[in-house]
């Protein structure tokens, strides 16, 4: 049969999908995931001490504004864990009386942004504006990959290079110059769930919560994937009977 | 009777609705009895697929413009409350996004599917032009589509390819205001791709109709690229290529899932999640994969009218294909020189697409300017002079004739000229 004809068409598509694979400038070191792979899962435990790691380092200069309160039902936290976060913030809003006032966040906010606009994030931060972290990983070539090195990648300048006012060297971030001053390091935070807070441990729980913060529908859509392509291997396979017996009958 | 038609049909409902409209009729006669060539590969099945595709593409994206927000400062908010709010938001979107690289792969291999066979050769002609001319419209959509989500490489992309118009001699510089709506990509540009984008797939689907009508008229042509002699040569459309084209659609609809369950943003760009910033340009604008080759071509040459005027010409010199090849012969099968240079052009449009996806830098740009040359040398000067020179090799006498028995094998000298026989 045709078979090697639809090999040839396979062949076809992966070229084609290999055409857009960018030489990465720095080699990243790959990293096992739990979100990684077809049956890939959001460790919860991890992801939430990377939300407890957000909301103690990272939230003080990088917005999240695509992100509710009530999203961290994603993470394993319960309705009343997310009730008493929303309610640590207040949020403006006009009051009764026709004047601005601020109420008690509720789960159905986003996440309070640190500054109240760009002009105020930048004049805070020495003219470089913390980029919002709600879909940072899909946002950055290499994904969670880059973000772990990112953050465990600060090492001090090699010898000859000159630094610009209040730049930082990391290996892996791009032209190796980054505003953002080394954020997490051993002991960083004190974990609640008593897990030893080193470096590494701290960017790996970050990272998983900034995967599963871009990636909310992740764990439903490779469920949902598995059962698809296991019903159309199966319907592949019946139709292909059906139209070995159909074509029976023809001399080709 | 006078003006009604006279219907087979025996339900009494359906023989009503025939005899004034007769759509069942017609159904029947180019979709059920439909006389096909009966030596299809795989290969004939990516035209049932493009218009499945091309289904999928409108459902999705109906759904996506109920909840898409067509202005600056709105639009990379709403595809994001797609991803995350909206029931099912993600799938749609995925697919949509995806729907697209599918859309490319599947018309591109029907493409070559044609240039392989000859299917571009008299009498088809036109139905080849058509194609030619939906692929033009399907780039265009694409791109519009691809600045929806306002993300940087839609603003940059945007801002690069309209740019293009302005090497235009005289009027370029007023086109592109047109296409901006004002003096840059802004809020009015959106507004407009916007419209066109969910305007041009209706178009889209008049060219198909033409492009289909067209093939009913002439037939498909087939892997031997011999016409059909007799009925023997034949098979009605129903059940046999249904059935064939319906095993096709799952396999695509496997490499479909595949990517969009498990990796649906791999042929994408990780900027685009970036929302659009007119003051940041990114390191390297790059076009979504499927326009690659002909961001090869477009760099390739060192003067902007001209690249504009080359990436152009990649597309038009297909309009004029049948006229430049000279060879009587259509399928490859049979054209022993012909049949490398197809492996030849495959590579070199791969080549290219790899070089697009890259920085112009060092070796890259001198394997650009030389992939470059071959696509065109391939067309004005290969096409050609191997179709007068080439010698093909003897073609069986009919699509049955091969696979009949008695009829297998090399055939005995002097068979090839005895009539066929009737059975």
């Amino acid at each position: 049969m045709s078979v090697h004809r639809l090999a040839a068409v396979a062949a076809l598509l992966t070229g084609f999908a290999a055409a857009p694979a960018f030489a990465q400038e720095i080699e990243l070191p790959k990293q096992n995931w739990s979100f990684d792979g077809p049956f890939g899962t959001f460790d919860k435990a991890a992801a939430q001490r990377g939300f407890q790691i957000y909301k103690d380092v990272c939230s003080n200069c990088h917005s999240m504004k695509q992100v509710y309160y009530r999203n961290l039902s994603g993470i394993g936290l319960s309705d009343a864990q997310i009730k008493a976060i929303a309610a640590t913030v207040d949020v403006p809003t006009i009051g009764d009386d026709g004047q601005p006032t601020e109420r008690k966040g509720l789960p159905a906010d986003h996440f309070k942004s640190p500054y109240p606009n760009e002009r105020a994030a930048r004049a805070a931060q020495n003219g470089a504006l913390p980029p919002d972290q709600s879909v940072i990983e899909k946002a950055r070539e290499g994904g969670a990959d880059y973000i772990f090195a990112l953050l465990t990648g600060y090492t001090d300048p090699p010898a000859g290079v000159k630094m610009g006012d209040g730049m930082n060297y990391n290996k892996y971030f791009p032209g190796h110059q980054i505003a953002m001053a080394a954020p997490l390091s051993d002991g960083r935070v004190d974990y609640i769930d008593g897990t030893k807070p080193t470096l590494e441990q701290e960017a790996r729980d970050v990272t998983t919560f900034l995967a599963y913060v871009a990636n909310p529908e992740m764990e439903e859509r490779k469920r949902t994937g598995i059962r698809v392509v296991l019903f159309l291997a199966m319907l592949s396979g019946l139709t292909y009977v059906v139209k070995r017996q159909v074509w029976s009958d023809v001399d080709h | 009777m006078v003006g009604l038609h006279t219907s087979d049909i025996k339900n009494p409902v359906i023989n009503w609705i025939d005899t004034r409209l007769p759509i069942f009729t017609m159904m029947q006669k180019e979709y059920g009895v439909f006389p096909t060539p009966k030596n299809f590969n795989y290969f004939w099945n990516f035209g049932a697929l493009a218009m499945v595709n091309l289904m999928i593409m409108i459902v999705t994206g109906i759904f996506l413009a109920m909840n898409y927000n067509a202005s600056t400062a709105g639009a990379f908010d709403s595809v994001e409350r797609i991803m995350r709010d909206v029931n099912y938001g993600w799938l749609l979107r995925y697919v949509h996004a995806n729907g697209a690289s599918m859309f490319f792969i599947v018309v591109y291999i029907h493409m070559f599917r044609s240039l392989y066979y000859g299917s571009y050769k008299k009498p088809r002609e036109l139905l080849w032009m058509i194609g030619v001319a939906i692929l033009l419209l399907m780039m265009a959509t694409a791109f519009m589509g691809y600045v929806l989500p306002w993300g940087q490489m839609s603003y940059w992309g945007a801002t690069v390819i309209t740019n293009l118009f302005s090497a235009i001699p005289l009027v370029g510089d007023s086109i592109v205001t047109l296409l901006w709506g004002g003096f840059s990509v802004d809020n009015p540009t959106l507004n407009r791709f916007f419209s066109l984008h969910y305007l041009l797939p209706f178009v889209i689907i008049g060219v198909v109709f033409l492009h289909i009508v067209a093939l009913h008229v002439t037939g498909s042509n087939n892997p031997l690229g011999i016409d059909v002699k007799s009925s023997q040569d034949t098979l009605p459309f129903h059940p046999y290529y249904t059935v064939k084209d319906l095993f096709g659609m799952c396999i695509y609809l496997l490499v479909f899932a595949s990517l969009v369950f498990f990796a649906p943003n791999y042929l994408g760009h990780a900027d685009n999640y970036i929302p659009a910033n007119p003051l940041v340009t990114p390191t390297h604008i790059v076009p979504e994969w499927y326009f690659l080759p002909f961001y090869a071509i477009l760099r390739s040459v060192p003067s902007k009218l001209g690249g504009v005027i080359l990436m152009f010409s990649s597309i038009a010199i297909l309009f004029v294909l049948p006229w430049l090849d000279t060879s009587p012969v259509r399928s490859a099968r049979f054209r022993p020189i012909y049949r490398w240079m197809m492996v030849a052009f495959v590579v070199d449009c791969v080549l290219l697409g790899e070089v697009g996806g890259r920085p112009p830098e060092g070796i890259w740009v001198v394997v650009g300017q030389l992939s470059t040359l071959y696509y065109f040398l391939h067309f004005l000067v290969l096409v050609p002079v191997v179709g007068k020179m080439e010698h093909p090799l003897p073609l069986p006498e009919s699509i049955s004739r091969p696979v009949l028995p008695s009829g297998g094998g090399p055939l005995p000298a002097g068979y090839a000229a005895k009539p066929m026989e009737k059975v």
